[in-house]
């Protein structure tokens, strides 16, 4: 059994981070400028970014590898370069984690269709495979596959990860509310679809992240519920739909206002709780606190 | 003659491409857009006439599909592609000049952003209602999309991002597009974008979803 799973037995509910992009932002990352490249470039921001998770009181931190993967990395002209800055987006987050946190290595979507011929599944497979090896061999304790819209690619990148490291995986996709009150991702997949899909390739933890808000995800931890009742499940919630004002994207829910939502969340059948876009240590420090009495 | 056209609507709405493809099945063993067009040419059809009664109305029905949630992305990509086919036995008529485009979009995902499905959504369903599209790619500064407009003058110029922590990129490229090219419509989309944000940046256009970017295009030729 690994690292998560274990801590699940002894504490019901865990915490995780929050957003990384606005962090890397705050601190100099400007735009066009690879994310991912910093962790090569400037390890001590990157490190500070999990500290700041960690110290918030995340049981667990992810790592700046989102768009890790051979395709993106390939925009950059980085694409020999995914085994490096992977295996430092692990290591950085390790450090600022110690022994007893937990490291997720990210790994979102490469952007391409399988549907539209852009890329075989092979390729798909390869790139993933690539990076969870990288992520897994500096030192990462689960893959999160996350973002994820198409089944074919989550599917794909949960096997590469599950087939290629012993690290526990994770996978989430991110649903939108359609016009007719169901969540459904950009590709038309449904929470109860994507289930049995993803064990069956290897997942041990699935969810979701990323959507409009954090009470749109009751609604989406109840459907996973209903149709797996054992199955751990983790939400990165956005701090809600976001707005512009004054030249900045401001993001609407306030930490109180996400950490009032914990109790709907683990009662709906949340095991593990953490942010998305928007959402700050501060976010992260109040989600824990209201994790506290479910301990 | 109307029903030739008739069916190649329906070809475009429902993604059947060619005879060959087993989508959808229903329509499994039945021509498709690929070889309805070209016999409707063949047939001395006006080539203006399968665009407008073909594939515009294909185009606009699974559009509207696409806004009511009843159809998600790959059915849309299917339809594009089946739009594509067709397309391409209309070509040499744009080329020659007997069937008009409506005018000229120009379309790219913002600088700092490397997505494009929903840019490349866009760019089919305005394709396919008789626009032509330039179509600049993903991480687009500024000066690339200034230097398209010169290029193509009147033409109307569609930002797209995905990302909250790019979408505010789209406010430089407005304001360098106003500066350098005075009257340049623009219009904005992708997933965080919000009508409120199109006021604040300046933009002229918001929609959620690509039909609203065809029906705004479409009434500036009226």
């Amino acid at each position: 059994m690994g690292k998560i799973l274990e801590k699940l037995k002894i504490s019901k509910v865990l915490s995780s981070d929050g957003a990384w992009g606005t962090l890397l932002q705050a601190k100099g990352l400007k735009p066009g400028e690879c994310p991912e490249s910093w962790n090569l470039d400037h390890p001590d921001e990157v490190m500070e970014i999990a500290a700041l998770y960690c110290s918030a009181g995340a049981d667990m931190t992810e790592t700046n590898s989102f768009g890790g993967n051979y395709f993106k990395l390939k925009h950059y002209g980085l694409e020999q370069k995914v085994t490096e800055i992977n295996r430092r987006a692990a290591e950085l987050s390790r450090k600022a984690a110690g022994r007893e946190k937990i490291v997720l290595g990210s790994v979102g979507p490469t952007g391409k269709i399988l549907m539209m011929g852009e890329v075989s599944e092979k390729e798909l497979y390869e790139a993933f495979r690539e990076q969870s090896m990288a992520l897994a061999d500096g030192g990462a304790d689960a893959i999160v596959v996350e973002t994820m819209s198409d089944l074919d690619e989550a599917r794909i990148a949960v096997q590469a990860a599950h087939e290629n490291t012993s690290c526990e995986i994770i996978c989430t996709m991110t649903f939108e509310k359609t016009v007719t009150g169901e969540y459904r991702t950009m590709m038309g997949v449904s929470p109860t679809e994507m289930i049995p899909v993803i064990r069956d390739a290897g997942a041990d933890i699935i969810g979701a992240n990323c959507g409009n808000g954090v009470k749109g995800m009751v609604d989406i931890v109840k459907e996973i519920r209903a149709f797996d009742l054992v199955i751990p499940i983790l939400i990165h919630a956005n701090a809600g739909l976001p707005r512009y004002e004054e030249g900045k994207t401001v993001f609407p829910e306030s930490p109180e206002e996400m950490a009032s939502y914990v109790p709907s969340l683990v009662g709906a059948g949340a095991n593990i709780i953490g942010g998305c876009c928007g959402t700050t240590p501060d976010h992260i420090r109040l989600i824990c606190d209201a994790l506290k009495m479910y301990r | 003659m109307e029903e030739i056209l008739q069916q190649i609507a329906n070809c475009i709405e429902f993604g059947k491409t060619d005879k060959a493809s087993p989508y959808p099945p229903d329509m499994k063993g039945m021509d498709g857009a690929d070889e309805l067009t070209r016999l409707a040419l063949d047939n001395g059809i006006n080539p203006s006439d399968i665009l407008s009664q073909g594939l515009i109305p294909g185009m606009e029905k699974i559009g509207i599909k696409f806004r009511q949630n009843k159809v998600f992305v790959p059915q849309v990509l299917m339809s594009a592609r089946a739009m594509n086919l067709a397309m391409k036995h209309l070509k040499p008529y744009f080329r020659s000049g007997e069937v008009k485009r409506k005018g000229t979009f120009i379309i790219g995902t913002v600088v700092g952003d490397l997505h494009d499905i929903g840019k490349n959504l866009v760019s089919m369903m305005v394709e396919g209602n008789g626009w032509e599209v330039i179509d600049l790619g993903i991480d687009v500064k500024a000066e690339k999309f200034i230097a398209a407009v010169r290029e193509h003058t009147g033409s109307v110029v569609g930002l797209s991002a995905l990302l909250t922590t790019t979408m505010v990129n789209m406010e430089s490229i407005v304001k360098h597009l106003r500066d350098e090219v005075p009257g340049t419509r623009v219009i904005i989309g992708g997933a965080p974008v919000t009508e409120g944000f199109r006021e604040k940046i300046g933009a002229d256009f918001y929609s959620s979803d690509p039909q609203g970017a065809v029906e705004y295009l479409n009434g500036l030729t009226e």
